[in-house]
């Protein structure tokens, strides 16, 4: 490859990082904010869908971007309540509730998102950080979603709230022993309740992101799997805040290397580099769990620790 | 007898209310509830045609069912059948191009069983990555399923591609002789019967033999099960076997009786499907059969909702995700004592005056 190709590549990677990877921040840190108070969301994946077309809605409805992400997260925090209620009634599986959400999920979506398929929305903004270079490789890729900036401010705020607030010592005491948080008196099933909601509406800007920024219209194909992948970002990020913004970097690069390589003209195995993020989570799982052991960092609650 | 009547007494009610509820959620795009049940019914069991198209969706579904109740038996969540799936058909597809395959029953029975094979290794995957990494089986399979779709994708636009597949890239179409004709002149292939056979070995298999009622201990108690000696490892990587096995037979038939050829329309979600298929008929092989003939139902149904009353297509969906979280919520109800709990508010309904007067005065 020539400079010229490389710096392309390069550019692809990074801009798709960027572009990409802003959904599984969002998803991310809903699943580690939920997964701290002891709880699995296997149905984000209903969530993103949920919230995207929600987005998607409210911004062609309220012809504003600002309605369309508000919607969103609304949309979230409704399905991730639905989830919290089901899984604090005695013997519910949660897994088993993640993945009827995500069904009940994606078919409203698809159900309500029917006339939504043609119809264009107001867009999030995109901030131009690339005005810098002469590349028009380079400016395309620094063209970042104005929710990216929110979704690092999230993450710090999140990480200090779990780490220096008393809110978030309860939420990590209801995560890791919830028969500590109950003998100090307080109610394991709101705390968690209040973690899924609110785990849910960051997830749901995530679906903003992806209505109304990247791919940035609605249809039916709108998620790969990002909601479902956080429960392994998640891992991979040892249920830190900060780590989950790195975690969501990677993935975005790891699936922006197919469309990368395609636009410096090599077509060969698209679908293997695909397939990347999650050979990528299967191997630095099977390098960082130990059998018999609890995962570094994980809630002690969880019932994937079983 | 109390609990097999709440085994089935709570979800029949269950999905009756999901039932009630979806025609209330209909009635907002202005269709009759009534108009759509009765469509539903028609479209699922209302004659011979659609029950064809029914029992044509039942049998994938059985199928990937068991791919998640068998592990489940043996306490493990395994929920990427559809990986196991795909895979199936891809090798019941490659198997001819590969080796010279006799053209007829026997020839079927080779390129099936390599489906079972290769659907059986990489479920088993998942379940080594549990007992011998301590991955969560729940994730890590999920996690195969995205990749065996990948690969999937990957040979059928690539190295098994047939040249004359333009617009959709498929493998080569698997010979006359080697596909799966319908039963008695219908569009029921014997992919049903495979199934429904399959269902009922296994239910024997787990409730009569001792190496069934040794995957039900370790899933049961796995302490108990190591401290009696059971190889938990071994009984662990049995039940994902057979449990992906019968996945990627369900692809390998969808291959040979409908697609002829491995092709996307393969990615179906019958895998995903196959979830809610085994917790509703909550892990028994033989509940599995009339649950899956349900949901072929209503998949079946579908389209006609589409086409008669200008539905989504997606309202199935809607339908089985309301069905799947009521039949959930609906466990919670397992333990309750009705009687007692009867009693309690006939007492608390009746005003109880009397010793309150006594003590005014």
């Amino acid at each position: 490859m020539s400079a010229d190709q490389w710096l392309t590549f390069l550019a692809a990677i990074v801009g798709g990082a960027l572009r990409v990877g802003v959904p599984f921040l969002f998803v991310s840190l809903g699943e580690c904010l939920t997964e701290k108070s002891g709880r699995i969301n296997l149905g984000l994946e209903g969530v993103l869908v949920l919230s995207a077309m929600a987005s998607f809605g409210g911004a062609y409805v309220g012809d504003s971007f600002v309605w369309g992400i508000l919607a969103g997260a609304a949309a979230g925090a409704l399905l991730a309540a639905l989830h919290a209620g089901l899984c604090s009634l005695p013997r519910v599986n949660d897994v088993a509730t993640g993945i009827a959400l995500m069904l009940l999920g994606t078919g409203l979506a698809f159900y309500w998102g029917k006339p939504l398929i043609q119809p264009q929305a107001p867009q999030i903004p995109a901030l131009a950080l690339g005005d810098w270079s002469e590349s028009p490789a380079v400016r395309a890729a620094l063209q970042i979603n104005s929710l990216l900036p929110l979704g690092i401010v999230l993450a710090a705020a999140i990480a200090w709230c779990l780490h220096c607030t008393r809110w978030g010592l309860m939420v990590r005491m209801a995560g890791d022993s919830s028969h500590a948080a109950r003998a100090l008196g307080y109610s394991v099933t709101q705390i968690r309740w209040v973690a899924t909601t609110l785990g849910g509406a960051i997830a749901g800007l995530g679906g903003a992101s992806l209505t109304l920024f990247y791919p940035g219209s609605w249809n039916e194909s709108i998620s790969s799997g990002q909601g479902l992948i956080a429960v392994a970002l998640v891992i991979f990020a040892r249920w830190s805040p900060w780590r989950c913004l790195m975690a969501a970097a990677l993935f975005g690069g790891a699936g922006a290397m197919g469309p990368a390589l395609q636009s410096v003209g090599i077509g060969w195995g698209y679908h293997l580099f695909n397939t990347l993020p999650y050979v990528l989570t299967l191997l630095i799982l099977i390098f960082t769990c130990r059998p018999g052991a609890i995962a570094q960092g994980s809630p002690g609650e969880l019932s994937s620790n079983a | 007898m109390r609990d097999s009547v709440a085994s089935v007494l709570l979800p029949v009610l269950a999905l009756a209310l999901a039932l009630v509820l979806f025609g209330g959620f209909v009635a907002f795009s202005g269709v009759s509830p009534l108009e759509v049940w009765k469509l539903l019914f028609k479209g699922a069991f209302g004659d011979a045609f659609s029950w064809q198209n029914t029992l044509q969706r039942a049998a994938p579904l059985i199928l990937c069912g068991l791919c998640v109740a068998l592990p489940a038996r043996a306490g493990l969540v395994v929920i990427g059948g559809e990986g196991a799936m795909v895979l199936g058909g891809l090798a019941c597809a490659a198997l001819p191009m590969l080796l010279p395959l006799p053209a007829n029953a026997i020839g079927t029975v080779l390129a099936c069983l390599a489906g079972a094979i290769v659907g059986a290794v990489w479920i088993m995957l998942a379940g080594a990555l549990k007992q011998y990494r301590g991955i969560n089986e729940t994730i890590s399979s999920l996690l195969l399923a995205y990749v065996a779709i990948g690969i999937f994708k990957h040979l059928v636009e690539g190295p098994l591609r047939d040249p004359a597949s333009l617009n959709k890239p498929a493998t080569f179409s698997l010979a006359e002789g080697l596909r799966m004709e319908g039963l008695a002149g219908s569009d029921v292939h014997a992919g049903l019967v495979v199934g429904v056979v399959v269902c009922l070995a296994l239910a024997i298999f787990l409730r009569s033999t001792v190496w069934g009622f040794s995957i039900r201990v370790v899933g049961g108690n796995l302490r108990a099960a190591k401290l009696v000696g059971l190889p938990a490892s071994f009984w662990i990587l049995v039940a994902c076997g057979l449990g992906g096995a019968c996945a990627g037979l369900a692809g390998a038939i969808e291959v040979a009786a409908i697609h002829t050829n491995a092709n996307a329309s393969l990615i179906a979600g019958y895998g995903y499907a196959g979830i809610l298929v085994s917790f509703i008929a909550r892990h028994h092989p033989l509940a599995v059969v009339p649950v899956a003939i349900l949901f072929g139902g209503f998949g079946a149904a579908g389209s006609l909702l589409q086409r008669r009353l200008g539905l989504p297509d997606a309202s199935v969906l809607v339908l089985q995700g309301m069905a799947f979280v009521l039949i959930l919520a609906s466990e919670s109800l397992r333990n309750v004592q009705w009687k007692a709990l009867g009693h309690r508010l006939l007492r608390s309904a009746t005003p109880q005056h009397a010793p309150v007067q006594e003590g005014v005065r």
